[in-house]
């Protein structure tokens, strides 16, 4: 928690320079991946590598929640045997994920990212639509 | 009704984004309640225990079909089914009873599952993406229709931008004028279900109609069977009728619906082995136009079991809306002063606003962070 604390300090104090958002890619059809393309606002606070590494890593995540296999396909099965009553009691496939995908967001966050000044939003809060990423301005972190 | 907290604030005094004009209520939103997303949701539905359950403003004709399922089928047990067990067997309330159950389930959980709202972009989201726009076209005026093609496994598909959700929409997203939301993989709004039907709810809304239509076909059977069997020895079909009146009614109902229920189960079944939604097959969006090479769907699998198993037994996605989350104490107030701008430089009738009996714009937004009414939200005026 006390990382946290730090991130929402920083949030209050330092004010926010601009806000980048990464759009997703649609080149497999609708599942949620997003473009690795580094943004040219960035360029000053991060490594092209290091950013590319995370978005990708995020997008490995997401297809893990999405795959279509054995283990996805008896969940719809069983729910659908139960007249989809087990969705009421039990955390899904998908939901297990997210979870991950949150706590690799705070992770890459307090490593990463706000030791540069940056702040990754986890792409939930947006909708799965675009991966936020909030520029700080410089000052506030004597750099 | 509506007690505004926040003083109304001239229009003039927004056109600088300073957030003094929030500041003097400042102390007043700490000590008001934290409220849930649900509440200031900008779409035009419904919401019961406190965010659980999401319906569309109108309910169609949802009392109508429940009415009709449960009245035939109730009528079934009371009046066939006695007479039935006794001559046939006492499977047959068994397997009614059974449909029966997944019937109501499965229409229940389409009705009240979020279909697949994406919820409306950000002020900065949008702003970027306008950013965008106008860096690559002229912006002395608005243009025409944005859109923006992507290579969906090299084909090429268009997106359009929503100005009311302002910001692109995903493949298979449409926006569904009735609920007033942007639904992914968008089918159909339903009026007998009361909800749209998207991507979320697909397979429920899928399986109700399924299970409806074994349900209607088997009543219809069996009542058939009931009422030849009392016919017999020469007895007659009007003495059997006269001898179970219900009988009558429920031949009625189900005859009527078997055909249509079993039409449209037929038609789903056929988009959900392609991997179609309403929305396209109806637009035509895959099949091929103007004597151009076929383009074929690009989000197909081109087997019939994978689609039918991706569509009906993918993982459940999970809800963009987040209806029982909590809405951050600075983001709303930060949201009321930016929102204050954009139906100024929009000047359209977008922004659906969440209560208010107001048709202008701007006094209902002041008030979204004051009190609204906590139980369901009234029907738009207009």
């Amino acid at each position: 928690m006390a990382e946290t604390h730090s991130l929402q300090d920083m949030r209050q104090q330092a004010a926010i320079a601009a806000k980048v958002f990464i759009q997703r890619d649609y080149t497999n059809g609708t599942v949620c991946q997003f473009q690795t393309k580094f943004p040219s606002e960035l360029e000053t606070r991060i490594d092209k590598q290091q950013f590319e590494e995370t978005v990708r890593t995020l997008n490995n995540l997401y297809a893990e929640a999405e795959k279509l296999g054995g283990s996805s396909y008896l969940e719809g099965c069983l729910a659908c045997l139960t007249a989809y009553t087990i969705f009421l009691c039990m955390e899904t496939h998908y939901e297990k994920v997210l979870k991950k995908i949150a706590k690799f967001i705070q992770e890459q966050n307090d490593k990463i990212y706000a030791p540069r000044g940056l702040l990754l939003t986890d792409p939930i809060e947006r909708g799965l639509r675009v991966v936020e990423v909030t520029i700080f301005e410089d000052r506030s972190l004597g750099r | 009704m509506n007690n505004c907290e926040y003083q109304q604030i001239d229009p003039q005094a927004l056109s600088t984004p300073t957030p003094t004009p929030t500041l003097p209520p400042r102390p007043a939103v700490e000590e008001e309640r934290t409220r849930r997303k649900w509440e200031v949701f900008p779409g035009k539905n419904r919401f019961y225990c406190d965010g659980r359950f999401i319906v569309a403003q109108q309910s169609g004709v949802l009392p109508l079909t429940l009415g009709l399922i449960l009245v035939t089928t109730v009528l079934f047990f009371v009046f066939d089914c006695p007479f039935l067990v006794k001559h046939l067997t006492v499977f047959i309330p068994a397997i009614g009873g059974v449909l029966f159950v997944f019937v109501v389930t499965s229409l229940l959980q389409t009705s009240f599952t979020d279909p697949g709202i994406l919820p409306r972009a950000t002020p900065d989201e949008a702003a970027y993406i306008e950013k965008q726009i106008d860096d690559s076209g002229s912006s002395t005026y608005r243009p025409p229709p944005r859109t923006k093609e992507v290579m969906i496994n090299q084909q090429v598909v268009k997106l359009k931008y929503c100005f009311t959700c302002k910001m692109f929409r995903p493949p298979r997203t449409s926006h569904c004028s009735l609920c007033d939301n942007c639904v992914e993989r968008f089918d159909h709004h339903c009026p007998w279900v009361g909800n749209c039907v998207g991507k979320r709810n697909y397979r429920f809304f899928y399986s109700f109609i399924v299970s409806l239509s074994f349900l209607t076909a088997f009543i219809f059977g069996c009542v058939a069977t009931h009422l030849a069997l009392r016919a017999q020895g020469g007895r007659g079909l009007i003495f059997a009728l006269q001898e179970s009146p219900a009988s009558a009614v429920e031949l009625v109902i189900c005859f009527f619906s078997v055909w249509s229920i079993l039409g449209l189960s037929g038609f789903h079944t056929y988009l959900v082995a392609s991997n179609l939604t309403t929305n396209e097959d109806i637009k035509g969006s895959w099949s091929g136009k103007s004597g151009a090479e076929d383009p074929g769907n690009p989000y197909s699998y081109n087997n019939i079991i994978t689609n039918c198993c991706s569509v009906l037994c993918g993982p459940m996605p999970p809800s963009l809306i987040d209806r029982r989350g909590f809405v951050p104490v600075e983001e709303s107030l930060q949201t009321v002063s930016t929102e204050m701008e954009l139906p100024m430089l929009a000047a359209k009738k977008e922004i659906n606003v969440v209560g208010g009996p107001m048709p202008s714009q701007l006094p209902p937004l002041l008030c979204l962070a004051g009190s609204l009414p906590s139980t369901c939200n009234p029907p738009q005026p207009d």
